[in-house]
Protein backbone atom coordinates (compact mmCIF):
# COMPACT_ATOMS: atom_id res chain seq x y z
CA UNK A 1 0.00 0.00 0.00
CA UNK A 2 2.93 2.45 0.56
CA UNK A 3 4.59 1.23 -2.63
CA UNK A 4 1.07 2.30 -4.43
CA UNK A 5 0.83 5.61 -2.42
CA UNK A 6 4.36 6.09 -3.42
CA UNK A 7 4.03 5.84 -7.02
CA UNK A 8 0.71 8.25 -6.88
CA UNK A 9 2.54 10.77 -5.40
CA UNK A 10 5.57 10.93 -7.78
CA UNK A 11 3.15 10.47 -10.54
CA UNK A 12 0.93 13.24 -9.42
CA UNK A 13 4.26 14.96 -9.32
CA UNK A 14 5.42 13.87 -12.98
CA UNK A 15 1.83 14.42 -14.66
CA UNK A 16 1.75 17.85 -13.06
CA UNK A 17 4.87 18.42 -15.20
CA UNK A 18 3.36 17.38 -18.03
CA UNK A 19 -0.31 18.80 -17.91
CA UNK A 20 1.88 22.19 -17.89
CA UNK A 21 3.68 21.27 -21.09
CA UNK A 22 0.23 19.85 -22.34
CA UNK A 23 -1.42 23.53 -20.98
CA UNK A 24 1.29 25.20 -23.33
CA UNK A 25 -0.33 23.21 -26.10
CA UNK A 26 -3.94 23.68 -25.70
CA UNK A 27 -3.31 27.58 -25.22
CA UNK A 28 -1.41 28.02 -28.40
CA UNK A 29 -4.34 25.87 -30.37
CA UNK A 30 -6.96 27.34 -28.81
CA UNK A 31 -6.23 30.83 -30.57
CA UNK A 32 -4.10 29.67 -33.36
CA UNK A 33 -5.17 26.04 -34.12
CA UNK A 34 -1.60 25.26 -34.25
CA UNK A 35 0.10 22.52 -32.66
CA UNK A 36 2.96 23.59 -31.55
CA UNK A 37 5.77 20.45 -31.04
CA UNK A 38 8.52 22.95 -29.58
CA UNK A 39 6.85 22.67 -25.73
CA UNK A 40 9.28 19.54 -25.23
CA UNK A 41 12.29 21.09 -26.22
CA UNK A 42 11.10 24.23 -24.34
CA UNK A 43 10.78 22.98 -21.13
CA UNK A 44 14.52 21.06 -21.34
CA UNK A 45 15.90 24.56 -21.72
CA UNK A 46 14.01 26.02 -18.89
CA UNK A 47 15.33 23.28 -16.85
CA UNK A 48 18.96 23.00 -18.72
CA UNK A 49 18.95 27.30 -17.88
CA UNK A 50 17.59 27.13 -14.17
CA UNK A 51 20.48 24.64 -13.88
CA UNK A 52 23.41 27.31 -15.14
CA UNK A 53 21.39 29.99 -13.43
CA UNK A 54 21.78 28.42 -10.24
CA UNK A 55 25.26 27.36 -10.71
CA UNK A 56 26.68 30.22 -8.98
CA UNK A 57 24.79 33.12 -10.64
CA UNK A 58 21.27 33.19 -8.64
CA UNK A 59 19.79 32.48 -5.89
CA UNK A 60 16.80 29.99 -5.44
CA UNK A 61 13.55 32.22 -6.21
CA UNK A 62 15.25 34.34 -8.61
CA UNK A 63 16.76 32.16 -10.95
CA UNK A 64 13.85 29.75 -11.67
CA UNK A 65 11.56 32.67 -12.83
CA UNK A 66 14.07 34.20 -15.03
CA UNK A 67 14.52 30.73 -16.68
CA UNK A 68 10.73 30.73 -16.99
CA UNK A 69 10.64 34.56 -18.45
CA UNK A 70 13.61 33.30 -20.61
CA UNK A 71 11.54 30.67 -21.90
CA UNK A 72 8.46 32.98 -22.42
CA UNK A 73 10.81 34.66 -24.65
CA UNK A 74 11.77 31.45 -26.55
CA UNK A 75 8.17 30.69 -27.32
CA UNK A 76 7.29 33.99 -28.79
CA UNK A 77 10.67 33.45 -31.11
CA UNK A 78 8.49 30.19 -31.96
CA UNK A 79 5.43 31.88 -32.21
CA UNK A 80 7.13 34.47 -34.78
CA UNK A 81 8.34 31.76 -36.93
CA UNK A 82 5.68 29.11 -37.01
CA UNK A 83 2.99 31.98 -37.66
CA UNK A 84 4.73 33.47 -40.14
CA UNK A 85 3.03 36.18 -42.74
CA UNK A 86 -0.67 36.20 -42.72
CA UNK A 87 -2.88 33.62 -43.53
CA UNK A 88 0.15 30.56 -42.87
CA UNK A 89 -2.17 27.65 -42.52
CA UNK A 90 -1.94 25.53 -39.66
CA UNK A 91 -0.55 22.66 -40.80
CA UNK A 92 2.26 24.45 -42.16
CA UNK A 93 3.01 26.14 -38.77
CA UNK A 94 3.23 22.80 -37.14
CA UNK A 95 6.09 21.73 -39.78
CA UNK A 96 7.73 24.56 -38.73
CA UNK A 97 7.43 23.91 -34.79
CA UNK A 98 8.90 20.70 -35.46
CA UNK A 99 11.92 22.32 -37.36
CA UNK A 100 12.24 24.55 -34.79
CA UNK A 101 11.90 21.89 -32.12
CA UNK A 102 15.13 20.57 -34.14
CA UNK A 103 16.83 23.71 -33.94
CA UNK A 104 16.59 24.16 -30.17
CA UNK A 105 17.83 20.98 -29.45
CA UNK A 106 20.66 21.43 -31.50
CA UNK A 107 21.12 24.80 -29.36
CA UNK A 108 20.82 22.58 -26.09
CA UNK A 109 23.77 20.23 -27.25
CA UNK A 110 25.68 23.30 -28.03
CA UNK A 111 24.99 25.06 -25.06
CA UNK A 112 24.95 22.38 -22.60
CA UNK A 113 26.36 19.31 -24.39
CA UNK A 114 24.81 16.40 -23.93
CA UNK A 115 24.61 15.06 -20.53
CA UNK A 116 21.59 15.18 -18.65
CA UNK A 117 21.29 17.83 -16.45
CA UNK A 118 19.59 17.97 -12.89
CA UNK A 119 19.34 21.33 -11.12
CA UNK A 120 19.47 21.57 -7.26
CA UNK A 121 15.88 21.83 -6.14
CA UNK A 122 13.85 22.18 -2.80
CA UNK A 123 16.05 19.77 -0.19
CA UNK A 124 14.56 16.98 2.27
CA UNK A 125 11.78 15.09 2.11
CA UNK A 126 8.50 15.00 4.30
CA UNK A 127 5.90 12.25 5.78
CA UNK A 128 2.75 12.29 4.46
CA UNK A 129 0.25 9.52 5.15
CA UNK A 130 2.79 7.72 6.37
CA UNK A 131 5.38 7.45 3.24
CA UNK A 132 8.33 9.71 2.66
CA UNK A 133 7.75 12.58 0.04
CA UNK A 134 10.88 14.26 -1.70
CA UNK A 135 9.75 18.16 -0.74
CA UNK A 136 10.50 18.97 -4.69
CA UNK A 137 7.74 17.25 -5.77
CA UNK A 138 4.96 18.72 -3.71
CA UNK A 139 6.59 21.94 -4.91
CA UNK A 140 6.13 20.78 -8.62
CA UNK A 141 2.26 19.72 -7.30
CA UNK A 142 1.78 23.11 -5.81
CA UNK A 143 3.36 25.09 -8.05
CA UNK A 144 1.11 23.04 -10.82
CA UNK A 145 -2.01 24.11 -8.73
CA UNK A 146 -0.99 27.79 -8.59
CA UNK A 147 -0.22 27.99 -12.16
CA UNK A 148 -3.53 26.56 -13.19
CA UNK A 149 -5.47 29.08 -11.35
CA UNK A 150 -3.31 31.48 -12.56
CA UNK A 151 -4.00 30.50 -15.67
CA UNK A 152 -8.22 30.17 -15.56
CA UNK A 153 -8.00 33.57 -13.65
CA UNK A 154 -6.26 34.51 -16.58
CA UNK A 155 -8.75 33.84 -18.82
CA UNK A 156 -11.94 34.82 -17.08
CA UNK A 157 -11.15 37.94 -15.41
CA UNK A 158 -8.28 39.97 -17.57
CA UNK A 159 -9.07 41.81 -20.30
CA UNK A 160 -6.11 40.40 -22.32
CA UNK A 161 -7.14 37.16 -21.19
CA UNK A 162 -11.08 37.33 -22.17
CA UNK A 163 -9.47 38.72 -25.88
CA UNK A 164 -7.48 36.12 -25.79
CA UNK A 165 -9.99 33.47 -25.60
CA UNK A 166 -12.67 35.55 -28.02
CA UNK A 167 -9.75 35.03 -30.74
CA UNK A 168 -10.15 31.52 -29.92
CA UNK A 169 -14.26 31.47 -30.01
CA UNK A 170 -14.53 33.81 -33.10
CA UNK A 171 -11.54 35.00 -34.82
CA UNK A 172 -13.63 37.30 -37.72
CA UNK A 173 -15.51 38.63 -34.71
CA UNK A 174 -12.34 39.42 -32.71
CA UNK A 175 -10.58 41.17 -35.80
CA UNK A 176 -14.30 43.44 -35.83
CA UNK A 177 -13.83 44.45 -32.56
CA UNK A 178 -10.55 45.41 -32.90
CA UNK A 179 -8.28 42.76 -31.56
CA UNK A 180 -5.00 42.32 -32.95
CA UNK A 181 -5.78 38.02 -34.24
CA UNK A 182 -2.08 37.69 -35.01
CA UNK A 183 -1.00 39.76 -31.72
CA UNK A 184 -3.34 37.30 -29.30
CA UNK A 185 -1.46 34.21 -30.95
CA UNK A 186 2.07 35.36 -30.22
CA UNK A 187 1.30 36.07 -26.90
CA UNK A 188 -0.38 32.60 -26.76
CA UNK A 189 2.89 31.19 -27.62
CA UNK A 190 5.15 33.22 -25.36
CA UNK A 191 2.44 32.05 -22.37
CA UNK A 192 3.20 28.38 -23.79
CA UNK A 193 6.70 29.20 -23.80
CA UNK A 194 6.68 29.97 -19.95
CA UNK A 195 4.16 27.26 -19.18
CA UNK A 196 6.86 24.64 -20.73
CA UNK A 197 9.81 26.29 -19.34
CA UNK A 198 7.85 26.13 -16.23
CA UNK A 199 7.70 22.56 -16.32
CA UNK A 200 11.14 21.83 -16.85
CA UNK A 201 12.22 24.11 -14.20
CA UNK A 202 10.49 21.66 -12.00
CA UNK A 203 10.81 18.50 -13.30
CA UNK A 204 14.43 18.81 -13.81
CA UNK A 205 15.56 18.38 -10.27
CA UNK A 206 14.03 14.96 -10.09
CA UNK A 207 13.99 14.41 -13.28
CA UNK A 208 17.40 15.09 -15.22
CA UNK A 209 17.12 16.59 -18.80
CA UNK A 210 19.01 16.60 -21.90
CA UNK A 211 18.19 17.75 -25.49
CA UNK A 212 17.43 14.15 -26.22
CA UNK A 213 13.89 14.36 -23.20
CA UNK A 214 12.10 16.89 -25.68
CA UNK A 215 10.37 14.29 -27.47
CA UNK A 216 8.69 11.96 -24.06
CA UNK A 217 8.06 15.90 -22.58
CA UNK A 218 5.96 16.96 -26.03
CA UNK A 219 4.55 13.35 -26.21
CA UNK A 220 3.32 13.32 -22.76
CA UNK A 221 2.12 17.11 -22.44
CA UNK A 222 0.54 16.42 -26.08
CA UNK A 223 -1.36 13.35 -25.15
CA UNK A 224 -2.58 15.46 -21.49
CA UNK A 225 -3.76 18.35 -24.34
CA UNK A 226 -5.34 15.55 -25.99
CA UNK A 227 -7.36 14.27 -23.14
CA UNK A 228 -8.09 18.10 -23.41
CA UNK A 229 -9.36 17.94 -26.30
CA UNK A 230 -6.43 20.75 -27.15
CA UNK A 231 -9.54 23.09 -25.90
CA UNK A 232 -9.42 23.17 -22.05
CA UNK A 233 -6.71 23.12 -19.69
CA UNK A 234 -8.53 21.66 -16.80
CA UNK A 235 -9.16 18.33 -18.39
CA UNK A 236 -5.53 18.65 -19.45
CA UNK A 237 -4.39 18.72 -16.18
CA UNK A 238 -6.82 15.14 -15.40
CA UNK A 239 -5.14 14.43 -18.45
CA UNK A 240 -1.57 15.04 -17.21
CA UNK A 241 -2.31 13.76 -13.92
CA UNK A 242 -3.66 10.39 -15.51
CA UNK A 243 -0.41 9.97 -17.51
CA UNK A 244 1.71 10.49 -14.76
CA UNK A 245 0.28 8.11 -12.75
CA UNK A 246 0.10 5.65 -15.27
CA UNK A 247 3.45 5.49 -16.36
CA UNK A 248 4.73 5.40 -12.90
CA UNK A 249 2.97 2.61 -12.16
CA UNK A 250 4.38 1.40 -15.24
CA UNK A 251 7.94 1.97 -13.92
CA UNK A 252 7.28 0.80 -10.67
CA UNK A 253 5.08 -2.53 -11.23
CA UNK A 254 6.56 -3.52 -14.98
CA UNK A 255 9.75 -1.84 -16.33
CA UNK A 256 10.66 2.04 -16.33
CA UNK A 257 12.09 1.89 -19.77
CA UNK A 258 7.98 1.08 -20.53
CA UNK A 259 6.87 4.61 -19.46
CA UNK A 260 6.76 6.37 -22.39
CA UNK A 261 5.37 3.74 -24.16
CA UNK A 262 2.58 3.86 -21.97
CA UNK A 263 1.94 7.40 -22.19
CA UNK A 264 1.85 6.70 -26.28
CA UNK A 265 -0.68 3.86 -25.52
CA UNK A 266 -2.72 5.53 -23.56
CA UNK A 267 -2.85 8.86 -25.82
CA UNK A 268 -3.93 6.25 -28.66
CA UNK A 269 -6.53 5.30 -26.75
CA UNK A 270 -7.91 8.36 -25.93
CA UNK A 271 -7.45 9.51 -29.35
CA UNK A 272 -9.46 6.88 -30.60
CA UNK A 273 -12.07 7.12 -28.14
CA UNK A 274 -12.26 10.41 -28.11
CA UNK A 275 -12.32 10.58 -32.19
CA UNK A 276 -16.24 11.67 -32.42
CA UNK A 277 -15.43 14.94 -30.10
CA UNK A 278 -12.53 15.89 -32.85
CA UNK A 279 -15.14 15.43 -35.49
CA UNK A 280 -18.03 17.49 -33.70
CA UNK A 281 -15.50 20.50 -32.50
CA UNK A 282 -14.59 20.35 -35.90
CA UNK A 283 -17.57 21.07 -37.55
CA UNK A 284 -18.15 23.76 -34.86
CA UNK B 1 -18.02 61.59 -42.63
CA UNK B 2 -17.86 58.56 -44.79
CA UNK B 3 -16.19 59.43 -48.22
CA UNK B 4 -15.71 56.56 -50.26
CA UNK B 5 -13.96 57.04 -54.02
CA UNK B 6 -14.12 55.23 -57.33
CA UNK B 7 -13.52 51.84 -54.90
CA UNK B 8 -12.43 48.53 -56.00
CA UNK B 9 -12.62 45.04 -53.76
CA UNK B 10 -11.57 41.47 -55.84
CA UNK B 11 -11.85 38.37 -54.11
CA UNK B 12 -8.86 37.01 -56.38
CA UNK B 13 -10.29 37.39 -60.14
CA UNK B 14 -13.79 38.30 -58.95
CA UNK B 15 -15.08 41.73 -58.66
CA UNK B 16 -16.98 42.35 -55.52
CA UNK B 17 -17.04 46.24 -55.61
CA UNK B 18 -16.49 47.59 -58.68
CA UNK B 19 -15.99 51.41 -59.13
CA UNK B 20 -18.28 52.36 -56.09
CA UNK B 21 -18.46 55.84 -54.80
CA UNK B 22 -20.65 56.73 -51.53
CA UNK B 23 -20.91 59.53 -48.94
CA UNK B 24 -22.17 60.14 -45.62
CA UNK B 25 -22.69 63.16 -43.87
CA UNK B 26 -22.69 62.93 -40.10
CA UNK B 27 -25.42 61.85 -38.62
CA UNK B 28 -27.18 60.45 -41.68
CA UNK B 29 -28.81 57.28 -41.98
CA UNK B 30 -28.70 55.88 -44.89
CA UNK B 31 -30.06 52.34 -46.12
CA UNK B 32 -27.88 49.94 -48.51
CA UNK B 33 -30.15 47.55 -50.57
CA UNK B 34 -29.78 45.28 -53.29
CA UNK B 35 -29.75 41.33 -54.38
CA UNK B 36 -28.10 38.55 -53.32
CA UNK B 37 -24.22 39.04 -54.65
CA UNK B 38 -24.27 43.20 -54.88
CA UNK B 39 -21.64 43.56 -52.61
CA UNK B 40 -23.17 45.33 -49.68
CA UNK B 41 -21.67 42.74 -46.88
CA UNK B 42 -18.11 43.43 -48.98
CA UNK B 43 -18.57 47.13 -48.90
CA UNK B 44 -19.52 47.00 -45.00
CA UNK B 45 -16.28 44.77 -44.57
CA UNK B 46 -13.91 47.32 -46.66
CA UNK B 47 -15.29 50.37 -44.57
CA UNK B 48 -14.72 48.54 -41.41
CA UNK B 49 -11.64 47.45 -42.50
CA UNK B 50 -11.42 43.78 -42.44
CA UNK B 51 -11.04 43.40 -46.39
CA UNK B 52 -8.56 45.38 -48.14
CA UNK B 53 -9.37 47.80 -51.76
CA UNK B 54 -7.83 46.60 -54.58
CA UNK B 55 -8.23 50.55 -55.44
CA UNK B 56 -10.01 53.57 -54.54
CA UNK B 57 -10.25 54.71 -51.43
CA UNK B 58 -12.56 54.73 -47.99
CA UNK B 59 -12.17 57.62 -45.69
CA UNK B 60 -13.90 57.64 -42.39
CA UNK B 61 -13.73 60.70 -40.12
CA UNK B 62 -14.56 58.88 -36.69
CA UNK B 63 -14.62 56.02 -35.32
CA UNK B 64 -16.63 53.22 -36.92
CA UNK B 65 -18.51 49.92 -35.89
CA UNK B 66 -20.32 47.21 -37.17
CA UNK B 67 -22.58 44.49 -36.33
CA UNK B 68 -21.89 41.87 -38.66
CA UNK B 69 -24.48 39.78 -40.73
CA UNK B 70 -25.24 36.70 -38.66
CA UNK B 71 -24.52 38.13 -35.35
CA UNK B 72 -20.97 36.64 -34.85
CA UNK B 73 -21.27 36.24 -30.57
CA UNK B 74 -18.19 34.93 -28.79
CA UNK B 75 -20.85 32.19 -27.75
CA UNK B 76 -18.95 30.81 -25.10
CA UNK B 77 -18.52 33.71 -23.12
CA UNK B 78 -21.18 35.75 -21.07
CA UNK B 79 -23.00 39.26 -22.52
CA UNK B 80 -20.90 41.26 -20.14
CA UNK B 81 -17.98 39.83 -21.49
CA UNK B 82 -18.99 40.38 -25.28
CA UNK B 83 -19.74 44.04 -24.80
CA UNK B 84 -16.27 44.73 -22.77
CA UNK B 85 -14.68 43.33 -25.80
CA UNK B 86 -16.66 45.43 -27.92
CA UNK B 87 -14.71 48.75 -26.47
CA UNK B 88 -11.42 46.73 -26.88
CA UNK B 89 -10.14 49.17 -29.83
CA UNK B 90 -10.51 52.60 -26.90
CA UNK B 91 -10.33 50.52 -24.43
CA UNK B 92 -13.83 51.31 -22.96
CA UNK B 93 -14.73 49.00 -20.06
CA UNK B 94 -17.75 51.46 -18.91
CA UNK B 95 -21.06 49.70 -19.89
CA UNK B 96 -23.56 52.42 -18.55
CA UNK B 97 -23.82 54.04 -21.71
CA UNK B 98 -25.17 50.82 -23.86
CA UNK B 99 -27.33 49.25 -20.47
CA UNK B 100 -28.82 52.80 -20.94
CA UNK B 101 -30.04 53.04 -24.71
CA UNK B 102 -30.59 48.84 -24.39
CA UNK B 103 -31.77 48.07 -20.77
CA UNK B 104 -32.58 44.19 -21.68
CA UNK B 105 -28.94 43.77 -22.00
CA UNK B 106 -28.43 44.71 -18.19
CA UNK B 107 -30.84 41.51 -17.00
CA UNK B 108 -28.83 39.69 -19.53
CA UNK B 109 -25.65 40.74 -18.72
CA UNK B 110 -24.70 37.17 -16.53
CA UNK B 111 -25.91 34.58 -19.82
CA UNK B 112 -23.78 33.20 -22.61
CA UNK B 113 -24.14 34.66 -25.59
CA UNK B 114 -24.44 31.51 -27.18
CA UNK B 115 -27.61 30.53 -25.70
CA UNK B 116 -29.73 33.42 -26.44
CA UNK B 117 -32.39 34.22 -29.13
CA UNK B 118 -31.80 35.34 -31.90
CA UNK B 119 -33.35 38.51 -31.15
CA UNK B 120 -31.51 39.11 -28.10
CA UNK B 121 -28.02 37.88 -29.68
CA UNK B 122 -28.63 41.18 -32.32
CA UNK B 123 -29.49 43.34 -29.23
CA UNK B 124 -26.28 41.98 -27.92
CA UNK B 125 -24.45 42.83 -31.63
CA UNK B 126 -25.58 46.16 -31.57
CA UNK B 127 -24.12 46.63 -27.92
CA UNK B 128 -20.87 44.97 -28.86
CA UNK B 129 -20.68 47.70 -31.52
CA UNK B 130 -21.80 50.95 -29.62
CA UNK B 131 -19.32 49.99 -26.81
CA UNK B 132 -16.43 51.47 -29.07
CA UNK B 133 -18.69 54.60 -29.04
CA UNK B 134 -18.91 54.91 -32.69
CA UNK B 135 -19.76 57.82 -35.06
CA UNK B 136 -20.70 55.54 -37.94
CA UNK B 137 -22.42 52.25 -37.29
CA UNK B 138 -22.27 49.83 -40.03
CA UNK B 139 -25.24 47.48 -39.81
CA UNK B 140 -24.90 44.17 -42.18
CA UNK B 141 -29.10 42.76 -41.77
CA UNK B 142 -30.14 43.94 -38.76
CA UNK B 143 -33.76 41.47 -39.48
CA UNK B 144 -32.06 38.28 -40.78
CA UNK B 145 -33.82 35.42 -39.02
CA UNK B 146 -35.70 37.41 -36.85
CA UNK B 147 -39.38 38.15 -35.89
CA UNK B 148 -41.30 41.30 -36.94
CA UNK B 149 -41.69 42.84 -33.53
CA UNK B 150 -37.90 42.16 -32.34
CA UNK B 151 -36.98 43.94 -35.62
CA UNK B 152 -39.27 46.92 -35.12
CA UNK B 153 -37.36 47.13 -31.14
CA UNK B 154 -34.22 47.43 -32.71
CA UNK B 155 -35.25 49.77 -35.80
CA UNK B 156 -36.44 51.76 -32.73
CA UNK B 157 -33.75 51.73 -30.86
CA UNK B 158 -31.47 52.80 -34.05
CA UNK B 159 -33.67 56.01 -34.39
CA UNK B 160 -32.92 56.49 -31.02
CA UNK B 161 -29.17 55.84 -30.92
CA UNK B 162 -29.57 58.30 -34.12
CA UNK B 163 -31.70 61.27 -32.54
CA UNK B 164 -30.19 61.46 -29.33
CA UNK B 165 -26.41 60.49 -30.16
CA UNK B 166 -25.79 61.80 -33.57
CA UNK B 167 -24.81 58.21 -34.59
CA UNK B 168 -24.63 58.28 -38.45
CA UNK B 169 -26.29 54.28 -39.45
CA UNK B 170 -25.27 52.77 -42.59
CA UNK B 171 -28.32 49.93 -42.87
CA UNK B 172 -27.50 47.11 -45.30
CA UNK B 173 -31.11 45.53 -45.22
CA UNK B 174 -32.70 42.73 -47.38
CA UNK B 175 -35.97 43.78 -46.11
CA UNK B 176 -36.61 46.69 -47.88
CA UNK B 177 -39.82 47.93 -46.27
CA UNK B 178 -37.77 48.50 -43.22
CA UNK B 179 -34.42 49.75 -44.28
CA UNK B 180 -36.41 52.35 -46.48
CA UNK B 181 -38.66 53.28 -42.97
CA UNK B 182 -35.94 53.57 -40.56
CA UNK B 183 -33.16 55.68 -43.48
CA UNK B 184 -33.88 58.56 -44.97
CA UNK B 185 -31.47 58.16 -47.51
CA UNK B 186 -30.97 55.06 -49.33
CA UNK B 187 -28.26 53.31 -51.98
CA UNK B 188 -29.36 50.50 -54.70
CA UNK B 189 -26.14 48.31 -55.20
CA UNK B 190 -26.15 45.77 -58.05
CA UNK B 191 -23.01 44.24 -59.11
CA UNK B 192 -20.82 46.23 -56.82
CA UNK B 193 -22.02 49.26 -58.22
CA UNK B 194 -24.57 52.27 -56.96
CA UNK B 195 -27.17 51.51 -59.19
CA UNK B 196 -29.88 53.94 -57.54
CA UNK B 197 -29.71 56.96 -54.61
CA UNK B 198 -31.59 59.39 -53.19
CA UNK B 199 -34.55 59.92 -50.47
CA UNK B 200 -35.86 56.39 -49.41
CA UNK B 201 -39.63 57.53 -50.45
CA UNK B 202 -38.35 57.70 -54.22
CA UNK B 203 -35.82 54.93 -54.34
CA UNK B 204 -38.67 52.67 -53.30
CA UNK B 205 -40.17 52.88 -56.24
CA UNK B 206 -37.32 52.86 -58.69
CA UNK B 207 -36.97 50.45 -61.37
CA UNK B 208 -33.38 49.21 -59.64
CA UNK B 209 -35.33 48.22 -56.22
CA UNK B 210 -38.23 46.67 -58.28
CA UNK B 211 -35.12 44.61 -60.72
CA UNK B 212 -33.38 44.01 -57.39
CA UNK B 213 -36.22 42.49 -55.95
CA UNK B 214 -38.51 41.03 -58.21
CA UNK B 215 -36.40 40.66 -61.28
CA UNK B 216 -36.49 41.85 -64.46
CA UNK B 217 -39.53 40.67 -65.34
CA UNK B 218 -41.31 43.48 -62.41
CA UNK B 219 -39.44 46.14 -64.29
CA UNK B 220 -40.71 44.75 -68.18
CA UNK B 221 -43.99 44.72 -67.07
CA UNK B 222 -43.64 48.43 -65.27
CA UNK B 223 -42.01 49.99 -68.03
CA UNK B 224 -44.76 48.32 -70.74
CA UNK B 225 -47.57 49.58 -68.06
CA UNK B 226 -45.93 53.48 -68.84
CA UNK B 227 -45.55 52.83 -72.44
CA UNK B 228 -49.53 51.61 -72.71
Amino acid sequence: MTELFTYLVSGIALGSSFALIGSGFVVVHRVTRVVNFAQGSIAVVGGMLSATLLDGLLPHGLAEPLAVVICGAVGLAVGFLALGRRGTPPLISLIVTLGVSMLISAAIIWLWGQDPVSPPGLDGSTTLLGVTVERQRLLVVGATVLAFTGLALFFSRSYVGKALTASASNPFAARMVGIDVRRMGLLAFALAGMLGGLAGVLVAPTNAVSFYSDLPLALSGFAAAVFGGLVSPLRTLVGGLGLGIAGQLTAGYLNGSYQTEAALLLMLVIMIARSSTFVHEEAK
Amino acid sequence: MLHIDDLVVRYGSAVAIDGLSLHLEAGEMVALVGPNGAGKSTLINTITGLVPPASGSVRCEGRVAQVPEGRQMFADMSVEDNLLLGGWSIRNRDLTEVFDLLPDLAGLRRRKAGRLSGGQQQMVAVGRALMARPDLLAIDELSLGLAPLVVAELAEHLRVLNRERGTAVLLVEQEVGLAFDVCARACVLEAGRVVASGPSASVAESDAVRRAYFGDLAADETKAEAVR
